[in-house]
Parts: structure tokens; C-alpha cells; sequence
């Protein structure tokens, strides 16, 4: 049975980098961490995980803005996932139709099906699918369907402290992140926009975002290249 | 605060996205930085040039000098009109100390590990008063309590109302603080001076009737040989801008660890005990408990109760032994000879004078010069360590650097270590008491593996064994741990893993009425000084009213869109109030300051409002003191700030601090520059343990030309005894690093993510370098100045292991409260 349509909403300006996503998102799904957590360190500001994978299914990105004179400096924070999206190229490509488009609208891999073809990695103009190490699988966010199923909200939404990943109908959090843009246009911070709203993001996006820079910035595609 | 309190940080940003500026003070650009709207980075150590020059802004600006708000709440609800004793000289008098200065006698130190060479005499600092202060021939003893707190009573203090008088409170300060210059500001801090500027507009423009500024800190500012001043500096600020006692105002603690309120509550501090009375001591008058009550009591203000709340504390320790016949057993109560904190404690266990020590949750081996305290942990005879995993502590003897190197041999040590394993939080139940002073009650989720315990667990085991054990001494010294009441056993009995009840523990700190015991007291107005009322923390008394209400189980929030202070959250400390000296939200007629701001108020019969009163709830606005009366009769109607003896906000400290009356800027103990502001380098009273393990670094030592400031991360919770245990955490922070500027990389020639040797006199430690223009050089009087950041969270145990950053850091002690200054020393980087 359908119901409507289940989204996030991420609000970029207010992430404060805290990785609790990230954690959250591991514990519930029971995602491992790299080489048991004795990981190193890259030297890409806070960033020590690098991308999303098929065991990292968020992933907190750190850019730092800063000219030499230290005028206006800026710390970019965005926490990514998979986007959702409305023509999901993952489930065209997948060649075993091992993905689904839920009775949420959400875009999940059926890991009992999936045979490891990793086409769906390939598609992704996102970058969010890559194998499980161990499974040989591929593997991403559900969007925690298994919660969405028991009435529950994903982990990421429910731990992050400063509402900045927000869960709900899209049709109530569309209207809610273009009120917020008005808000921060109305503050001088006129570079804020959403991105994946509109339909020449893959019919748009289940998870879209408010970013105050251009895409490539946040490593992610311009809407011309989708 | 979004860095190392990011579930408290939710409210800020809440409060932002409402239309609230935030502005962060920080020596690093951080996680909080990148969402404040106004960022001023300063160089560590240098806080009260920064916030003195802004005090400097406010006492200069216009708007401030002729506001009526500002003007009414700085002649009434603070001590601004107050004269000073005409003995006392500033720091502007005497080039950077106050006077009475003096050495420190040998014949005080009966605890030679103070770390204290010199000291304050502070009778000059005191009010001038109309007439002498009249000295009781008669002795203490044997005379009723009321009669004693009568004895304390004190001549009025001059003042002068047109606050011109020079030695008036506020003539003073304005005169301290007049060389805080913009210019003086930037070249102390290294902020430019339009920085500056823009913070000191943007807080007083956000002061006033309609608007309040709070002021958040944590460890940042308290971590100086200064510490205590630089928060006292915030708090005149406060106070000047009449931001205390007024919703959204205030000085906003937030403390390093869950419930570090409640272990300042009920103390695990050596200095004092429950409810902030002072711990009886040799070094003062403490002889008996009516000598300790006229050294500590006050004839005005809340103080006064103070025989009430002992009595009924030492009730609830020595129960029916404790009688009036022998003042309740006050001889019995330990008492202090000296500082007995955590440095002067491992500087006397390296020298070998404490036999064993008990280590719960604390992980000294990697404490502030971790190499010297583990020379303590050494000198030991037997080591407890009661903590979740195996940590440093527990592993000193056989896997510290110093064993590696095979300097020393664990068959050389002679410490016996016992380790016990430790019951998570989530396996016990209790209270936790936050920032706020807000008791939640927390509930058991699971049972603890095989042999964990909690810590109540442990404690109230040991003390039975330890009462067994003294049953049949007839020593004196015993008899306090013989008549000491230990009844926590559970009323089930099926319970049988000896875990004690909680709630039996939170009822003893509650109180009852001692001849009926299931009578629980609602509130510190039913306290007695007879005997009759037991209760062993006065502040939180009402918080367990009856034996079926434990407030702080609440969990109501108010509905929404109703304006409140959520009462029925919760129970916060005193008398559930959310905003403390609450008096002072409204002005000198009662009336709310303004309807923006509106929090209690008087209704033409009572005081009312959101909260709880913080005052004498039937006492009229326009009441006046009664010269003779004593407690709250001795203040008027307009005096708000009832915990002090003369009702008002102190700008000026005539007590309390040992450091000087009014806050004045030193430089770190060690620091690239000389004071620009006095001749006197550092704070002259500062403690500091002279060692051969605990050098330091000459003023502008070339050998060490860098500021170092340490850190916390989000990712990590203190030595990382807890998060370097889990994988999810260890892999988003794997390894120590030092925070570089680009500038600084490139006159070392260190690469991004390199290996760099980090070293000051005590030691040395590699790490990764993080190269990043999050931090910048400084200016400081006109030389170019490198500052480095390094977090401290790793060590040798645990999934990820790195160099302990304490190796680094000294002993060197606020005099106040003997916190270490681990927030600004120097130090030399290179590539390893």
C-alpha cells in the first residue's frame, strides 16, 4: 500500500559536524567501521571517512572556505546520503531488479536478491553505492525502511541535534526548506538555495538539500550533468 | 559548545534560526565558530583583556551612561554606590597587584603541597563602613544560634548614591579598567580592533530593558592561572548590563562531564561540603561548630539559615549520635589542612606521602603532566581503579612509555593495582543534575555484565566493610565513621546483589523530620536548627517532597506556544527555580523591566510570575531593611541578590576571591610575550609546583616560541577512556594531531598530515600535523606570534592509541580553585 511520499530535508546551515548521522546510521544498521575502527587519519579537515560506501551510508563532508586574510571565513558542513530519487538510474540499471521503489517512495536494494553486479554503483551520478566488503553486495540507505515500516523516523533525523536532517512528507518539507531559504535571503545570506527540488533533478529528489554554494563545492553534480 | 556540547548546542541554534546572534570568542576558528555570526579568534590566555575591554566600552558609551534601565539596575541591584575601605589600592596603584600582598607564612603550611609562596591579605579590599566593626567579647560557645548569626551583624556600608565619590565601587572599576583600550585589546588578544569593536557593539546594543545577552563557557576560560577571574570578569560584565536574573541572561557554565553540577551539589570536591558550605578546616577558626558558624555565617542575607542547614547535615551523617549536647557531632567531621585537589594530591604522592588511592572514572595516567603524576601512581602502596575498560590508569606499571623504553621496570614498582569492572550509566539508575541545576532522574535499561558494579555499588559496599571494620574502635578519630549513618539497603529484599537504593540515598539528601522519617520535607523553610529536621544538601530539599514523589522523575513540558520555564520538568536546585536572583527581572517598583522580558513580578500581594521567586515571597517592592533584623529582614524589597549580606550584585569582590577584588589580566605562566598592560607578568598569587619533572619555559623563551592550546572534539569524550572503546567513534578520529596554520607550515617546511615533534620543558609527544587556515598567526604589540591547537584525547589503550598531550602540560594552579592552566602554554613544533 502507498502512502505519500517520505523524504529528508537538510538543512546545511544548521549541521554543526557532529557525526552523530553517521554513528547513529551505523548502529542502527549495523554497519562495521573501517578495519575494526583502527582507521587513519587523511588530513581533509574533520573528514576521516571520505565517501559514502557499503558501509558508510552517511557520510559528513568538512570544506573550509578561508582566504589568507581570514576575511569572512567560512566551514561548510553537509551531511550526505543517498538522494532518493524520483528516477532512481539504480534501479533501471539494476540487471536482477534487486531494487525497489517502497511503498514510502523511497529507493531500497534487496539484499537477498542482489548478486553483486554493482551496476547500480555505476549509474549513481551520486556516487552513493559501492559494495559491502564482506557481503559482496551492494549496499546504501534504506532510508531506514525497517523503522519507516514500525512508524519510526530514520536514525540520522532522530539523533541529529540540531534538526538539520529533517524527516517528513516531501510535501510538507518542500514548502518548510523554501520558507527557510526566504529567511536566509531575508538575513543577507543571499547564496542560499535548494538543491533537488525541482525536475531536472531526476524528477527530483527524495532527499534534497539547502546549500549556500555552488554544487561542485559540496562534490556534488550540477543539475545540467544529471 | 557545538564542538563539545552538541546536543545543548540544539538551543542556540534554535535561538539562531529565531533571529538570535551568536558570537564565538575562541583562540580557534571551530565547529561553533562556522555557525556563529560574528567570530573573533584571540590568543589564548589573553581573556580579560578581551572582556575588559568591552566592560571598558560599555562604562564609555553613551547610551549605557544615560539608559535609566542600566542606571537603576547599576545603582540598586548592584553594589556600584558602595564605598571601599580607603586602605585599599588597585593594580593601578601598584603597577598589577592590589594591596596586601604578602609572602605565605610557614607556620600556614601544615600541608607543604599548596603550591602557594605568596598570598592576599584582603582587609583592605573590605567596605568602609559606618563605624567600627564591633568584636564580641563574649565567647561563641554555649550562646543559641540566633544570637550568634545576631553577633555577626556589621555597621552599615557607606555609599554614595551619586556615585561620585572616588572609592565608590564603580569609580573604581572604571578606573581599573580604563587602560582596556580597542587599541590596547588588539594588541594583547592579536583580534583586530574592528573585530573587537563589533562584538563590544553588538553585546550591549543586544542589553537592555527589552533585549538580554548570555554569556556561555566551558573549560576554555576556566583552564588559566587566572580562571576563576576571567569568569568573575564575565559576570561584572553581566552585571553591568543588567543581563543577571533576567530570562535569556546570564552566565551559562557548561560543565566537561553528565552531572558535574550534582558532584559540585553533593562535592566530591575537597573544599566543601553539600549545599556550597565550606569544608571545616585547621587553617581557620573551625574549632567547633559555633566557631565554624562565626567564621562562615553571615548576619544578612540567605546565609544567616547557615545553622539550619549544618545542623541538619550533620544530622543526616551521624544521625540519632548526633545531639545538641555534643553540637551534633561536628567534632567528628573531617577537616582540611591545606589544598587537598588533584595536583597538590599527585605532587605529594610522587614524594611519596599518600598510601593508596582510589581512581573512579578518572584516568591520571594521562593527566596533566601525565609523566609526573604517574611517578605518583608509582609511589602508591595499592591503586583501586574502578572504570568501563582497562585505561591508562590501570595499565601504568606495565605498558606506559616509560615501560616501553624500559626506563623503569614494572618489577621496581611497588603499587599493588586492583581493577574493578564498572556497571555502564544505562545499567544503574539515579540523577543526573545539569548546566541548569535541572535533576533528571535516569532509569535502568539493562542489568550489567557478569561482575560489573556501579559506582553506588562500590561505595556503599566499601563503607560497610569500613564501618565493620571500625565497630570496636574507641578511638576519637573513629567515632565519626563508627556513628556515621549507612543505611541504603534495598526495601525489597529480593534485591540481593547488594546494589543500595538510590532513592533512599536521594531522601537523605532531601531530608525528613528525624522523629518521622517517612515524612519527607518539602522545601529548606521547614529546616531547623534544633535537631528535629534531617537533610543532608539544604539546596535540595523539595526535589523528593514525599516517599511516592521523586520530582525528579517529571517529564511534562509546558504546552506550546505557552510562555513558561517548563516547572514541571524536571526539579532544578533551589526551590525548582529556573533563573536564579529572579528579583532582578523586575525593576525597582516590581513591575516586569518589559513585556518582552517579562519573568516574575509582584501582583500587589505576593511575587508571581513563570518561576519559581527568588525572594521573600510576601515582601513588598517598597519594604525597607530592618537595621536590626537578620536574614532576609535585613534586606529591602529592592535588594535581589539574596545569597550575598548586603543583597546586591558584586562588580567588586570584597571577598571570596584570593586573587584580587576586581579581574585584571596576567599573562599565562608561560607565554611568548611580556604583560603589555603592568609589570607584573603573571598572577601573583598563582600556585605552582616547583619539580625538576615540572619546568617551565622562560617569558618569550626562544626554545619554545609557540602558544599551545588543548582541546576536546566532538568525536572523543575526554582521554578517550570511553570513545576510543568504540569502533564507530575511532574510525571518524583516528589519530592525534596538531592544528597548524599554513603560515607556520611553511616556516617549518611541514606538510599536511605529516609527522611533527611537539615538545615543551616536560616532554615530548608526535603527532599528525593538520595544516589548516582555521588557525592564523597573531600580532601581538607588533610581533608576529604562532598559535597551535592539539586535542587530548588518546593514550595507550583502546582501539586507536596515540601520545599523550598531557605530557606536554604542567602544574600550574588557579589560586581560587586550583584548576591547572592547560589552556595556554608555549611549546616548540618540527618535523619528526
Amino acid at each position: 500500500m502507498m502512502t505519500e511520499r517520505m523524504g529528508l530535508f537538510t538543512d546545511t546551515t544548521v549541521c554543526i559536524g557532529c557525526k552523530a548521522c553517521e554513528v547513529a546510521c551505523k548502529q542502527w544498521n549495523r554497519l562495521l567501521a573501517t578495519r575494526g575502527g583502527v582507521s587513519r587519519m587523511y588530513g581533509y579537515s574533520y573528514d576521516n571517512t571520505l565517501n559514502l560506501d557499503g558501509f558508510h551510508w552517511r557520510h559528513v563532508k568538512f570544506i573550509e572556505q578561508f582566504n589568507e586574510e581570514r576575511h569572512e571565513p567560512r566551514w561548510l558542513m553537509m551531511s550526505d546520503a543517498c538522494k532518493h530519487c524520483t528516477q532512481a538510474p539504480c534501479i533501471d540499471a539494476c540487471p536482477e531488479d534487486a531494487i525497489i521503489r517502497t511503498e514510502f517512495d523511497t529507493v531500497v536494494i534487496q539484499p537477498e536478491l542482489c548478486k553483486g553486479y554493482f551496476a547500480c554503483a555505476g549509474a549513481c551520478p551520486f556516487g552513493v553505492i559501492e559494495g559491502d566488503p564482506n557481503l559482496r553486495i551492494a549496499r546504501k540507505c534504506t532510508l531506514c525502511y525497517d523503522r519507516l515500516k514500525n512508524g519510526l523516523i530514520p536514525a540520522c533525523a532522530k539523533t541529529c541535534p540540531t534538526d538539520s536532517i529533517q524527516f517528513g512528507p516531501l510535501k510538507e518539507l518542500i514548502p518548510r526548506a523554501k520558507a527557510r531559504v526566504e529567511q536566509l535571503h531575508e538575513q543577507g545570506e543571499t547564496s542560499a538555495y535548494l538543491y533537488g527540488v525541482e525536475e531536472e533533478y531526476l524528477g527530483g529528489l527524495g532527499s534534497f538539500y539547502l546549500l549556500i554554494d555552488q554544487p561542485e563545492v559540496y562534490a556534488l553534480p550540477q543539475k545540467s550533468q544529471l | 559548545m557545538a564542538e563539545c556540547h552538541p546536543v545543548a548546542f540544539r538551543w542556540a541554534m534554535k535561538a539562531k534560526l529565531q533571529g538570535a546572534k551568536i558570537i564565538h570568542v575562541d583562540p580557534r576558528f571551530t565547529r561553533t565558530s562556522a555557525k556563529a555570526d560574528i567570530y573573533a579568534s584571540i590568543r589564548a590566555g589573553s581573556d580579560i583583556a578581551f572582556l575588559g575591554g568591552i566592560i571598558n566600552y560599555v562604562l564609555n558609551n553613551q547610551r549605557w551612561n544615560t539608559d535609566p534601565f542600566f542606571q537603576q539596575y547599576l545603582l540598586n541591584y548592584t553594589n556600584a554606590a558602595s564605598i571601599v575601605n580607603e586602605d585599599f589600592r588597585d593594580t593601578e596603584d601598584l603597577d598589577g597587584i592590589f594591596s596586601g600582598f604578602m609572602q605565605y607564612s610557614d607556620q600556614e603550611d601544615k600541608w607543604p603541597f599548596n603550591g602557594s609562596r605568596t598570598r592576599y591579605d584582603n582587609t583592605s579590599w573590605q567596605y568602609a563602613r559606618q563605624g567600627k566593626i564591633r568584636k564580641s567579647k563574649r565567647s561563641v560557645e554555649d550562646i543559641p544560634f540566633e544570637e550568634l548569626i545576631c553577633s555577626l551583624k556589621m555597621p552599615p556600608v557607606l555609599k554614595d548614591e551619586k556615585l561620585q565619590h572616588p572609592r565608590t565601587v564603580v569609580q573604581l572599576v572604571r578606573r581599573h579598567f580604563s587602560r582596556y583600550t580597542p587599541e590596547m585589546v588588539e594588541k594583547v588578544t592579536g583580534c583586530p580592533k574592528e573585530t573587537f569593536l563589533k562584538i563590544a557593539h553588538t553585546v550591549l546594543e543586544n542589553s537592555g530593558r527589552d533585549r538580554t545577552t548570555s554569556w556561555t563557557y566551558a573549560v576554555g576560560l576556566t583552564q588559566h592561572s587566572n580562571g576563576s577571574q576571567i569568569i568573575g570578569c564575565c559576570a561584572l560584565l553581566q552585571l553591568l548590563l543588567g543581563n543577571i536574573g533576567r530570562p535569556g541572561g546570564g552566565i551559562v557554565a557548561l560543565r566537561g562531564h553528565a552531572s558535574i553540577q550534582g558532584s559540585s551539589d553533593i562535592p566530591t570536591l575537597y573544599h566543601s561540603i553539600h549545599g556550597y558550605m565550606p569544608a571545616p578546616s585547621v587553617l581557620k577558626d573551625h574549632s567547633s561548630l559555633r566557631a565554624y558558624l562565626a567564621s562562615e555565617a553571615s548576619a544578612t542575607g540567605y546565609w544567616a539559615n547557615m545553622p539550619k542547614f549544618l545542623t541538619s547535615y550533620l544530622k543526616s551523617m551521624y544521625g540519632a549520635a548526633a545531639t545538641a549536647e555534643n553540637d551534633f557531632g561536628y567534632s567528628w567531621h573531617p577537616k582540611i589542612s591545606g589544598d587537598h585537589s588533584h595536583m597538590p594530591m599527585f605532587v605529594a604522592m610522587a614524594k611519596g606521602h599518600v598510601k593508596g588511592m582510589l581512581c573512579i572514572g578518572q584516568n591520571p595516567a594521562t593527566s596533566i603532566n601525565a609523566s609526573l603524576e604517574r611517578k605518583g601512581l608509582r609511589n602508591l602502596q595499592w591503586l583501586v581503579v574502578k572504570d568501563n575498560f582497562i585505561t591508562e590508569t590501570a595499565t601504568f606499571w606495565n605498558k606506559a612509555p616509560e615501560i616501553v623504553s624500559k626506563d623503569i621496570k614494572p618489577e621496581e614498582i611497588q603499587t599493588e593495582v586492583f581493577f574493578f569492572p564498572s556497571a555502564q550509566v544505562a545499567e544503574s539508575e539515579g540523577s543526573f543534575t545539569n548546566t541548569q541545576r535541572m535533576l533528571q532522574w535516569h532509569f535502568k535499561a539493562a542489568e550489567p555484565p557478569e561482575d560489573c558494579r556501579s559506582d553506588a555499588w562500590f561505595t556503599y559496599q566499601l563503607g560497610l566493610r569500613l564501618k565493620k571494620l571500625y565497630t570496636n574502635s574507641s578511638q576519637p578519630r573513629d567515632q565519626g565513621i563508627r556513628n556515621l549513618v549507612w543505611d541504603f539497603d534495598p526495601v525489597l529484599q529480593e534485591n540481593t546483589s547488594g546494589e543500595p537504593d538510590v532513592e533512599k540515598v536521594l531522601k537523605e539528601i532531601n531530608g525528613f523530620q528525624t522523629n518521622n522519617p517517612d515524612q519527607h520535607l518539602t522545601g529548606f523553610t521547614e529546616l531547623m536548627d534544633d535537631g528535629s529536621t534531617t537533610c543532608a544538601s539544604w539546596i535540595y530539599c523539595g526535589v523528593f517532597p514525599s516517599p511516592d514523589r521523586n520530582l525528579a522523575k517529571r517529564r511534562e513540558p509546558d504546552p506550546p506556544g505557552v510562555i513558561g520555564a517548563h516547572l514541571n520538568w524536571g526539579w532544578a536546585w533551589p526551590a525548582n527555580r529556573r533563573v536564579l536572583y529572579n528579583r532582578a527581572s523586575a525593576d525597582l517598583n516590581g513591575r516586569p523591566w518589559s513585556e518582552r522580558k517579562k519573568w516574575i513580578w509582584w501582583d500587589g500581594k505576593k511575587w508571581t510570575g513563570y518561576d519559581t521567586p527568588d525572594f521573600a515571597l510576601h515582601k513588598p517592592p517598597d519594604a525597607s531593611a530592618d537595621p536590626e533584623g537578620i536574614g532576609l529582614e535585613g534586606l529591602s524589597g529592592r535588594q535581589p541578590f539574596i545569597m550575598k549580606p548586603d543583597g546586591v550584585g558584586w562588580l567588586f569582590a570584597p571577598n571570596g576571591l584570593v586573587d584580587g577584588p576586581l579581574p585584571t589580566h596576567y599573562e599565562p605562566v608561560e607565554s611568548p610575550v611580556e604583560n603589555i598592560l603592568y609589570n607584573q607578568q603573571n598572577n601573583p598569587v598563582l600556585k605552582y609546583w616547583k619539580d625538576e619533572d615540572n619546568r617551565l619555559a622562560e617569558v618569550a623563551d626562544e626554545r619554545f616560541p609557540y602558544v599551545m592550546t588543548t582541546f576536546r572534539l566532538t568525536e572523543h569524550f575526554l582521554a578517550g577512556a570511553m570513545s576510543r572503546w568504540n569502533s564507530w567513534l575511532t574510525e571518524i578520529m583516528p589519530e592525534l594531531f596538531i592544528e597548524i596554520s599554513p603560515e607556520l607550515a611553511v616556516e617549518k617546511g611541514i606538510y599536511n598530515n605529516q609527522q611533527v615533534r611537539v615538545t615543551t620543558p616536560r616532554g615530548g609527544i608526535r603527532a599528525r600535523a593538520l595544516v589548516t587556515s582555521r588557525m592564523r598567526p597573531f600580532l601581538i604589540n607588533g610581533r608576529r606570534i604562532h598559535q597551535v591547537g592539539m586535542p587530548w584525547h588518546w593514550g595507550w589503550q583502546g582501539i586507536v592509541v596515540g601520545d599523550v598531550v598531557n605530557h606536554l602540560t604542567a602544574l600550574i594552579g588557579d589560586p581560587n580553585v586550583s584548576i591547572h592552566e592547560a589552556k595556554a602554554f608555549v611549546c616548540n613544533v618540527e618535523k619528526a
